[in-house]
């Protein structure tokens, strides 16, 4: 019963995941004062892109067409290990996070691989800013998970230690039974959800400068279906940092109430994502590295927090 | 065992054949001969070994001992399943080597290489290596070791007209000795307690001075594995030697280090009598070495550099597996005990298939267009497409990708060290939890590393005229790569199955007392239900791969495919040497970690109205070497020097010495 109901929720996710990125643009539009896109814009260009051929670089392979692919499909894996709506995944297995972060890992060196493959040096920039990014993300976001971890253990959490029991009401629990520090993970994952998304202050998605750019000029060779799987890909992992968020946050319910607040936390990350990219300017690449580091602190301070009871 | 014995015959043999030919005057005739008959017993003494490793039961632990014609010592064989395991990729990778090497070697020219004695020396190692893991008398085992530590000399300096190579054989040669030389202490030592050479006299009780024998373990296996700071050889000595060699060194010799010091443990009593830091020492050792390695390998631009480094991490990543192991023992944990062991003993053996794979696809590469300066490479996988794909199923197994074999490794790994908890004391899990952030950064590196690798090597346009005109071999002589690129997506796509091989090693573990053996099977055949669990995800992600790799087939069908130029922000005519170089693509990491690491980033920056020509530089100097090998080997240098006021040439003079010690002697001998 409950495989089914993760079913339903999973197919919705992957329906809803493009609408997060049109309330970015509709909340960055009224910060302008512009009436924006259409809500169901990244709908229409990835129908209209699947429709479409594709121009390849004179001298790509088949790891510049695979990269697009695999990319999505990590994102789509990763995102099948979360709880959703307050279901547990039912692929959910005891250390199921660490699988999680190196799905999202492959995905990002299938992308890099994909935009060396060009032999363009703008990619290569990307590329070479993008594998950076990775390797500082990676512990950050371990950090964040251990802190979960270490107070689940504590609290003698009985199940096995999965994203599923770890984002599923679980921490608004561990505030009130006295862990008020693990309100700090949500800044945290905050900042990972900027950073693995490749929004402001990290990176400029919108910019005309390829020079400052990191996931988009990775992208930038390519059309047609490749392009609509990046886009769906992106719009996958934004959905997948955003539940982690709202894991975070909301305590446990009841199913339909799980499943409409998860739905309403991730469109308002979304639409906080659109506040910070209006009112903040891109952070400069060499202090990047110190916004992960600052994360990274605070979940270790957390994390040793949690570990001093 | 009798099969197994066999092997060993065989490989004897072998190495007395290619040795009576490797006499002969050097022609094309003797380097045909021997170039057939040295890789055909290599060959198929190691497929006997592996018939002889599983025929006897995976599990069971076999015994063999012969008389030996020397006063002290004894020929004393044993096989158990910590044997066994490491046996493995010897035969997998000595199977695979010889045929790779057999192919790579079939046009050298008489009139610079002696094959017989290349083959000879390859077969000695061979023999070598069995034998270390199999002896079960400590001066058989430091023969063995000899023989495993001389042969590589001889051919890593297999290119010997380059001074380059001639330097890196002799910086392995001093650090081989010097690694030796403290096995021969530690194990004098054992002998002068223990009365006997036997390893299960040796076991019986606990020495007096444990620390200090377990030091000289740490450091003289540590030699050999390229823990940190002993590792200087190793970047010098793969990129000097034929690739077939490195990946077999690299994939199956640093073993030796790391079974040494498992093996080893059994000598310093039961293990919660030994000191509890030991267990912290080696897993500190280990971490230290994994994140210098890798941030080292970051640095280079040369390919084979970038792997030896690379394995240096890996290395450590193993020996901070057994300290993980050793720190669950102390403390009871079943846990962390079976699992960091477990963890242990399977990235050994994922590490050594994809290591052998990156090491032999490099040396294709090197055939291909001369060079494995990545500077001057790129665009082979347009031109060398199978291998192109040889190399990214390693490179993305050796990245801790899933759902490949190092996934797996990693996941046992980390998971070792997630029950924290159940270690007393603050520091205690501080430590682990550290050091599993520590292992994060190091696999989150390696994915950037190994991108460079692949992207750098393979990727891209062709930098130079050595990659653009490349000699692309024939398919079919790529053919041994297949084996460890399957044993990649094998061991990854089947883990459980690859991880339950580790299982029955875990009760031979020395340290591993009664207490612990049970619940660690049970921690161990929970873990390989999760491993299930990560094979059936990563098997359903790869036919989804292909699922939507179909599907936009069958998109574009309809529409096609058109070729035109890459973007270049309007402009056209850019060059293959606008892309982004090595030295570029690890810049901004280069910057971050210069501090830590010593690696030194050199920028011109354009100047002027009409720049000149700039560069950019990032290099990593190894600063053990650098700073505190070299200024030692100085001082002793210059020491000796001194001393050559003694020995100056002149007969007179040495009378006049035999003089003067003959008078102190009487005058001693009075008084």
């Amino acid at each position: 019963m409950n495989d089914w109901l993760y079913l339903v929720e999973f197919l919705l996710v992957l329906l809803l995941a493009p609408l997060a990125s049109g309330v970015i643009n509709r909340v960055k539009a009224m910060f302008a004062g512009r009436h924006g896109k259409p809500l169901l814009q990244l709908y229409y260009d990835i129908f209209k892109l699947l429709r479409k051929g594709e121009v390849l670089g004179e001298n790509v392979t088949w790891v510049f067409s695979a990269g697009p692919v695999i990319a999505m499909v990590s994102s789509m894996a990763a995102l099948a290990l979360l709880p959703l709506g307050g279901v547990s995944s039912p692929l959910a297995f005891q250390g199921d996070f660490i699988l999680c972060a190196y799905l999202l890992g492959m995905g990002r060196f299938a992308t890099i691989l994909a935009a060396l493959d060009t032999g363009s040096p703008f990619e290569g920039m990307g590329a070479s800013r993008e594998a950076l990014l990775g390797a500082l993300g990676e512990p950050v976001l371990f950090l964040a998970l251990l802190a979960l971890i270490t107070t689940a253990e504590s609290l003698g959490v009985p199940k096995e230690l999965s994203l599923s029991t770890l984002f599923n009401g679980f921490s608004p629990q561990a505030w009130l039974s006295g862990r008020p520090e693990l309100v700090m993970l949500i800044f945290v994952m905050g900042v990972l959800l900027l950073m693995e998304n490749c929004r402001i202050p990290v990176d400029d998605p919108t910019t005309h400068l390829e020079l400052t750019m990191i996931h988009e000029v990775m992208i930038l060779d390519h059309s047609g279906p490749s392009l609509a799987f990046v886009e769906y890909g992106a719009a996958l992992k934004l959905w997948l940092f955003s539940s982690l968020l709202t894991g975070l946050v909301l305590p446990a319910m009841p199913v339909w109430a799980y499943t409409l607040s998860s739905l309403l936390g991730v469109f308002f990350c979304a639409a906080l994502v659109g506040v910070i990219e209006s009112v903040m300017a891109r952070l400069r690449m060499h202090v990047v590295p110190a916004l992960a580091g600052l994360a990274g602190s605070v979940a270790a301070f957390v994390l040793i927090l949690t570990l001093v009871r | 065992m009798d099969t197994f014995l066999l092997a060993l015959l065989l490989m004897a043999a072998g190495a007395l054949l290619t040795g009576v030919v490797a006499l002969r005057p050097v022609s094309h005739a003797t380097n045909r001969t021997a170039n057939f008959i040295g890789p055909a017993s290599a060959a198929a003494a190691c497929l006997l070994g592996v018939y002889g490793l599983f025929s006897g039961g995976w599990s069971s632990a076999e015994s063999f001992m012969l008389p030996w014609g020397l006063p002290f010592g004894a020929f004393a064989l044993g096989l158990d399943p910590l044997s066994r395991l490491f046996l493995l990729p010897v035969f997998a990778l000595g199977f695979t080597c010889a045929l790779a090497g057999c192919i790579s070697l079939r046009h050298s020219d008489p009139a610079e290489h002696n094959l017989g004695a290349h083959w000879l020396f390859y077969l000695l190692l061979l023999l070598g290596m069995t034998c270390v893991m199999t002896a079960r008398d400590a001066l058989f085992f430091m023969l063995s070791w000899e023989i495993m530590s001389l042969s590589p000399f001889f051919l890593i300096d297999f290119n010997d007209r380059d001074r380059a190579v001639q330097d890196a054989s002799w910086v392995y040669l001093v650090a081989a000795h010097l690694g030796a030389v403290l096995l021969i202490a530690f194990f004098a030592l054992l002998w002068q307690e223990c009365d006997s050479t036997l390893f299960s006299a040796m076991a019986v009780k606990a020495p007096v001075h444990g620390t200090a024998l377990f030091l000289l373990a740490l450091l003289g296996f540590g030699a050999k594995a390229g823990l940190a700071p002993l590792h200087v050889w190793l970047p010098e000595a793969h990129p000097a030697a034929p690739s077939h060699v490195s990946a077999l060194l690299s994939g199956a010799m640093l073993n030796a280090g790391l079974y040494g010091i498992i093996r080893s443990l059994d000598f310093f009593g039961p293990a919660h009598e030994m000191p509890g830091w030991w267990g912290w020492l080696l897993m500190a050792a280990g971490m230290l070495t994994a994140l210098m390695g890798i941030l080292k390998a970051l640095a280079q631009s040369n390919l084979k550099r970038l792997l030896a480094y690379s394995s240096v991490e890996n290395m450590g990543l193993m020996v901070m597996g057994a300290g993980i192991g050793l720190v669950g023992i102390h403390t009871g944990s079943a846990w962390t005990a079976a699992l960091g062991f477990a963890g242990c003993l399977f990235h050994m053996l994922n590490h050594s298939a994809f290591k052998g794979l990156l090491f032999l696809c490099a040396g294709e590469v090197l055939h291909a267009t001369g060079t494995v300066d990545m500077t001057k490479l790129g665009g082979i996988q347009q031109r060398m497409p199978m291998l192109g794909v040889l190399f990214a199923l390693g490179a993305a197994s050796i990245a801790c990708l899933p759902p490949f074999n190092g996934f797996a490794g990693e996941f046992v790994l980390s998971l070792s060290m997630l029950r924290s908890l159940e270690l007393p004391g603050m520091e205690q899990k501080i430590a682990m939890l550290a050091c599993l952030t520590g292992l994060m950064l190091t696999s989150g590196l390696s994915a950037a590393v190994y991108a460079k690798a692949y992207g750098m090597t393979f990727l891209g346009q062709a930098r130079t005229d050595a990659a653009a005109h490349l000699h692309a071999p024939q398919n079919r002589f790529l053919l041994p790569l297949v084996i460890p690129a399957a044993a990649c997506v094998l061991g990854g796509l089947f883990a459980p199955w690859a991880f339950s091989m580790v299982q029955p090693t875990l009760d031979f573990i020395p340290v591993m007392h009664a207490g612990l053996i049970t619940p660690a099977a049970g921690v161990i055949s929970s873990t390989e239900s999760l491993l299930a669990r990560i094979s059936l995800i990563g098997g359903a992600a790869l036919a989804l791969v292909v699922l939507f790799a179909l599907i936009r087939r069958a998109l574009l069908a309809r529409r096609g495919i058109r070729r035109g130029p890459v973007w270049g922000c309007g402009y056209q005519y850019g060059t293959p040497r606008i892309q982004y170089s090595p030295a570029s693509f690890v810049e901004p990491a280069a910057r971050i970690f210069g501090g830590v690491m010593g690696t030194t980033v050199k920028t011109e920056k354009p100047a002027g109205l009409f720049p000149a020509p700039v560069r950019l530089d990032v290099d990593a100097p190894d600063v053990v070497r650098g700073r505190f090998y070299a200024p030692l080997f100085q001082l002793m240098e210059k020491g000796c020097n001194a001393l050559k006021i003694l020995q100056n040439g002149l007969v007179n003079m040495y009378i006049l010495y035999i003089l003067v010690t003959l008078v102190a002697l009487l005058i001693w001998g009075i008084a």
